[in-house]
């Protein structure tokens, strides 16, 4: 094992053979070292969020016509850490009312819930974090206590407009939990694990082509997920204010934005390796460093495309996210499972090739459905409002809606 | 005293103390936070166990879809932060004779089974038991009638609820 | 247990410990300068009107029970994915079954109205 093919396992091999030659027994020096693993690891997805915060405002700079952070260090790289220094030292301020524990856990679970998801994922052929053969449903589970964070943010702060802010956020995010999961489980019953290494090694050809739409439906999802455009409603500045975390300041307050962040990116993370084959290309299994360095491109990659349609879409409103996720989203999930499993099944003693083009094929007639039924219903309802318009006066109330939010 | 007995001692006091307080806590809202406490709990044991799909299954079901349904239901009801009224009602007698003998039959019942003296043997549970519960689960000798069954009464449930909620919603929902 | 899973409980400690003694830090660095002003509750310069605890619609509720419902059936399909290439074609059809009453499900609650956000 070479240092340069893969200074993780060399590194953590020579760590090993140090601590035997200290005298201790070669399995305690074994088990200690995941252990020092599971300390690190947290701790740089951390330090990663100071790049990723000066990645994504230069990239929303760019898309809005303006130069992003350029005054502190080289393309102002330095300026997170100028943020630091200013939101370390702010007053922080407890409302009057407040229920102080829950209080002060939510923007600590809004962190340690995103941070606990990087424990499965598997960064190349020979570091992942930690594999669990559960790791998918994990990911899952862990996401959950970040919607815990959110409602306690939004309850403890007795404010009104925090708890319609968390109202609102957490029936997004459970909506949302529902095609997500739905769509997690063809990569899972196309590889039949449920372990994220297990996963990204039955992908010699990647989820994105065998599942194109489960994989669509995972990406939309998981933004969902994030809470951003244009599903930032939660955070809706002209509506409730700012939503569950009005009440937070310092850095308290900058901890929901460090889980947010830091969340965008995990999901990209998580999306490579469920869909485009994590680690996987060419030389990754000779050289595991390579295959780290292609997880990390395409996962910027995949990252980039997440931040770009933040920086131009439109927020929706809360019926309309309603709709999408249970009249769109969640039939072409259950479809989508339900075609991946039968074509699996039936072509199972047939070639690689035929059944792959079987399951590209299944998803293009769903996606083809799903456009046929969908311009239909639509046309019928544009006809329906017209048809109310012309017989309302009141023709702008239609148009533009008065939306009841509490 | 192993790791894992140590663990287990202190998930299991916390549990216990979770539980007291998910009953005596004066407001609704921190009652459903001790829960929450208690049900994260349950999940370790689980992991003690090695049953990590359960563990799984119950932050998600238990602390991701029913303790947020219960916050939701406690936040929906507006006398929620002042409810401070007495924890007691006219059938707290009966409540806590019925409690006791519960608990007095399944101590009996737990004492005489010998199976909490010995140790399970390490490594008995197969390696894969996943895919051995996804076998069993459409298996027709196995769970395959409790498999279908579950889905109606899920859809029923789902039916019952859509049917009580839709009632509230349109009289602007009095509790 | 498997030293795998307690692996995960140092993960989940130290993921939940970073923030936790960020946040203590920073509360060392602040400056405490309290006042009944500054803590008063923000709702735009307005003063808070009532209480907080105004009534919400029962919509929230009913998505999250529609939410439990369809949560609990797609955790019963994990274990039917992952065992997938032991199972016969009956047994992935009863899974198809069991989607298909799923859905049954999720047409009632179209029909009904319950995703209709007015």
């Amino acid at each position: 094992m070479d240092f340069l093919t893969d200074p993780v396992t060399f590194i953590s091999q020579w760590v090993q053979q140090l601590l035997i030659n200290l005298g201790i027994p070669e399995i305690t020096a074994a088990q200690i070292l995941p252990g020092v693993g599971a300390v690190i690891l947290p701790l740089l997805a951390m330090l990663w969020v100071i790049f990723l915060i000066w990645y994504e405002r230069k990239i929303i700079g760019r898309l809005q016509d303006r130069p992003g952070p350029n005054r502190v260090g080289p393309f102002g790289l330095f300026q997170p850490f100028a943020d630091m220094a200013k939101i370390f030292t702010k007053e922080h301020i407890t409302p009057t009312g407040a229920d102080k524990v829950p209080y002060n856990l939510a923007p600590i679970l809004a962190v340690g819930g995103v941070l606990g998801m990087w424990a499965v994922v598997p960064f190349s052929a020979t570091v992942f974090g930690i594999d669990i053969n559960v790791g998918a449903l994990y990911i899952i589970a862990v996401g959950s206590i970040g919607t815990l964070g959110i409602i306690f943010a939004g309850y403890a702060s007795n404010n009104k407009y925090a708890m319609l802010g968390a109202f609102r956020v957490v029936a997004q995010l459970i909506s949302y939990e529902i095609p997500m999961v739905l769509a997690l489980l063809v990569p899972v019953l196309l590889s039949r694990s449920m372990g994220m290494n297990s996963i990204v090694q039955a992908q010699p050809v990647w989820f994105l082509v065998v599942a194109p739409l489960p994989a669509l439906l995972f990406f939309i999802s998981s933004i969902a997920e994030v809470g951003r455009s244009p599903f930032d409603l939660a955070e809706a500045e002209s509506e409730i204010v700012a939503g569950f975390n009005i009440e937070y300041s310092g850095l308290k307050f900058g901890m929901f934005f460090v889980g947010e962040f830091l969340h965008a990116f995990t999901n990209a993370l998580i999306f490579t390796a469920l869909f485009l084959g994590g680690w996987q290309g060419p030389g990754a299994e000779q050289y595991p460093i390579l295959g780290f360095v292609y997880f990390i491109l395409k996962t910027l990659v995949v990252h980039f495309l997440g931040i770009a349609i933040r920086g131009s879409m439109p927020r929706f409103r809360i019926d309309q996210v309603m709709q999408l996720n249970w009249k769109i989203f969640t039939p072409i999930a259950l479809l989508s499972l339900c075609s991946a499993a039968l074509v699996e099944k039936l072509a199972a003693g047939a070639g690689d090739l035929v059944r792959i083009s079987l399951h590209v094929a299944a998803n293009l007639v769903i996606f083809g459905v799903v456009i046929l039924v969908g311009t239909k219903s639509l046309k019928e309802r544009n006809a329906r409002l017209d048809d109310l318009a012309a017989s309302h006066r009141s023709a702008i109330h239609l148009v533009l809606g008065t939306p009841h939010d509490a | 005293m192993t790791l894992e007995q140590i663990i287990f001692l202190i998930i299991a006091v916390v549990i216990l103390l979770a539980s007291l307080f998910v009953v005596t806590a004066p407001k609704m809202i921190h009652a459903a936070l001790w829960l929450i406490l208690a049900l994260a709990g349950v999940a370790v044991i689980f992991v003690l166990l090695q049953a990590p799909f359960f563990a799984v299954v119950q932050v998600i079901v238990y602390i991701g879809a029913i303790a947020v349904l219960f916050i939701f239901a406690v936040m929906l009801t507006r006398k929620a932060m002042q409810d401070t009224g007495s924890q007691l009602n006219r059938y707290s007698i009966l409540a806590a004779v019925i409690c006791i003998m519960i608990f007095g039959a399944l101590t009996g019942m737990l004492l005489s089974w010998g199976g909490s003296a010995t140790l399970l043997e390490s490594g008995a549970l197969p390696a894969d038991s996943i895919a051995d519960l996804g076998v069993a689960l459409t298996d027709p000798n196995g769970f395959l009638l409790p498999f279908e069954v579950a889905s109606i009464l899920l859809l029923a449930a789902l039916i019952g609820a859509i049917y009580i909620g839709r009632d509230r919603s349109s009289g602007e929902g009095e509790q | 247990m498997n030293m795998v899973w307690f692996y995960i409980g140092i993960f989940l400690i130290v993921s939940l410990g970073l923030p936790a003694v960020a946040i203590f830090l920073a509360s060392l660095l602040a400056p405490k300068k309290p006042s009944a002003l500054k803590s008063t509750i923000y709702e735009c310069g307005l003063e808070t009107e009532g209480e907080t605890w105004v009534q919400f619609k029962a919509q929230y509720y009913l998505i999250a029970l529609i939410f439990l419902v369809f949560d609990i059936e797609i955790i019963f399909l994990y274990p039917w994915a992952v065992a997938f290439d032991r199972l016969g074609l009956f047994a992935v059809l009863e899974g198809l079954l069991f989607i298909t009453i799923l859905a049954g499900g999720l047409i009632y609650a179209w029909k009904k109205g319950a995703f209709e956000w007015a």
